[in-house]
């Protein structure tokens, strides 16, 4: 039986927290870069590049890639055989307060949707917790800004809808969206479950890498499918028309019930933000 | 191909700036974001007297992150500027000519654009470090207690901008 120490816990969200806001994910400046070569016109190349010097001058300043530095999701994997000695809630709490002052990120947060009071310490964070089978814990950070979030959505469709009824309520959601949510996007697409449990799964898919595709043979399609169709719509980068509306589109499936066909997706922007450790 | 404008705008200008042309703004723009709205729609209703002359301000959606001691501002890219919608055409009626923020307007917005002969332009979204370095002074001037959500005076030098919908109800952003 190992045990972690919470203020582990709390230094190493800390760090996700200052990597995350500042520092571009590897895999996104690669489709970015990829998103530049492609990019079809002058308006899109132009807002590609800033985005991507955006992505250097953040780096180098030490300064938040985007000013909306997001509302903090943390999905912690514990391991069976660790003890924490000490509240994990807190830990990672504290872990977000710190990196939030280190990080110079922004107070966000309010204490309650409709009095709207800001929190003070851009906490409290949103924790999915779940099981693994050592004697690790895995802590992943994904900082999800709001101008996207605002666009994303839960279609229920029928249990009966044929595959095209599926792609189209994902590029309905990609659509509405537009220019609003910072485009190019990363689409996370969960499909079946609950409705929370789509929700949940769409916004856990935007921790895979990108440009990897599903390995069952309808969803590597409907990802590719989306990929294609939604590169077609011209919203392009900052809604000035161009064929790199989005970066990726990343499915994950779950059971359903038989009168059910949750599909959820999670509209992320350029400045797709995450980071993650192991202890 | 970028051209250079410094304010204050004149209305001849603004009226001019077309849809799709790119400009460097110098000079002075201001903050205000969401409650920021809310308080000013309050005070015109109020008839109270407001922080800022809304008739040669230009607004910038915008809710920084907070600076390092050795910084003038922090990451300061543009919000959504369709939430503030609900708001802006009170505004315009009131002298407000020209905004600075990301995305498209509705329909009620373009309409007070036209009929003012004001103008809406977008920066890069997204981009708060690249836009950090065109800011050189940062003054607060209204609602302090709003922390990020404030009305700030910012001094820019060449703050990029691309005209998104023009005095003649044109529009190059997808409606």
């Amino acid at each position: 039986m190992k045990t972690i120490k919470p203020q582990a816990i709390t230094e190493a969200v800390s760090d996700l927290i200052v990597q995350a806001a500042l520092i571009m994910r590897p895999d996104v400046k690669r489709a970015l870069e990829k998103a530049l070569r492609t990019e079809k016109s002058r308006h899109g190349r132009e807002v590609l590049s800033v985005i991507l010097e955006n992505g250097k001058k953040a780096r180098k300043n030490r300064v938040p890639i985007c000013q909306d530095t997001g509302m903090a999701v943390v999905y912690c994997e514990v391991g069976t055989k660790v003890r924490v000695q000490g509240g994990l809630e807190e830990a990672i709490t504290k872990g977000v307060i710190a990196g939030t002052k280190k990080g110079c990120l922004r107070r966000s947060i309010v204490s309650d949707p409709f009095l709207r009071k800001n929190t003070g310490t851009n906490t409290p964070v949103v924790i999915h917790y779940g099981w693994r089978k050592d004697n690790k814990i895995k802590l992943s950070l994904l900082l999800k800004g709001f101008g996207c979030e605002n666009k994303s959505a839960v279609v229920m469709l029928n249990p009966t809808a044929e595959y095209a009824t599926i792609k189209d309520a994902v590029l309905n959601v990609i659509r509405m969206a537009g220019p609003n949510a910072c485009p190019p996007f990363v689409i996370g697409v969960g499909i079946g479950g609950t409705l929370d449990k789509a929700a949940s799964m769409a916004k856990e898919v935007l921790f895979e890498p990108l440009g990897k595709r599903h390995t069952v043979a309808w969803c590597s399609r409907l990802e590719r499918d989306l990929i294609k169709e939604a590169n077609t719509l011209q919203i392009g980068p900052l809604g000035l028309g161009g064929t790199s509306t989005v970066l990726d589109v990343k499915v994950k499936t779950f059971p359903t019930h038989i009168a059910g066909l949750p599909v959820a997706v999670n509209v992320s922007c350029h400045a797709t933000r995450s980071a993650e450790v192991v202890l | 191909m970028r051209n250079n404008i410094t304010t204050p705008l004149t209305s001849a200008t603004i009226t001019r700036l077309r849809a799709g042309e790119e400009y460097l703004l110098s000079g002075e723009i201001f903050t205000a974001r969401d409650q920021a709205h809310k308080k000013l729609a309050e005070l015109i209703q109020k008839k109270k007297k407001l922080p800022i002359d809304l008739a040669t301000a230009i607004i910038y959606y915008c809710g920084p992150t907070p600076e390092k001691p050795s910084e003038i501002i922090g990451s300061c890219g543009p919000t959504t500027s369709s939430r503030m919608d609900l708001f802006t055409p009170l505004l315009m009626k009131h002298g407000l000519r020209m905004m600075i923020g990301k995305g498209k307007r509705s329909q009620d917005v373009i309409h007070a654009i036209k009929q003012c002969q004001g103008a809406y332009a977008i920066t890069y979204g997204g981009c708060g470090a690249y836009l950090q370095e065109k800011v050189i002074a940062r003054e607060v001037i209204a609602f302090p207690e709003l922390g990020p959500e404030a009305i700030y005076k910012l001094t820019v030098r060449d703050f990029p901008l691309i005209i998104a919908v023009d005095s003649k109800g044109n529009s190059c952003i997808n409606h």
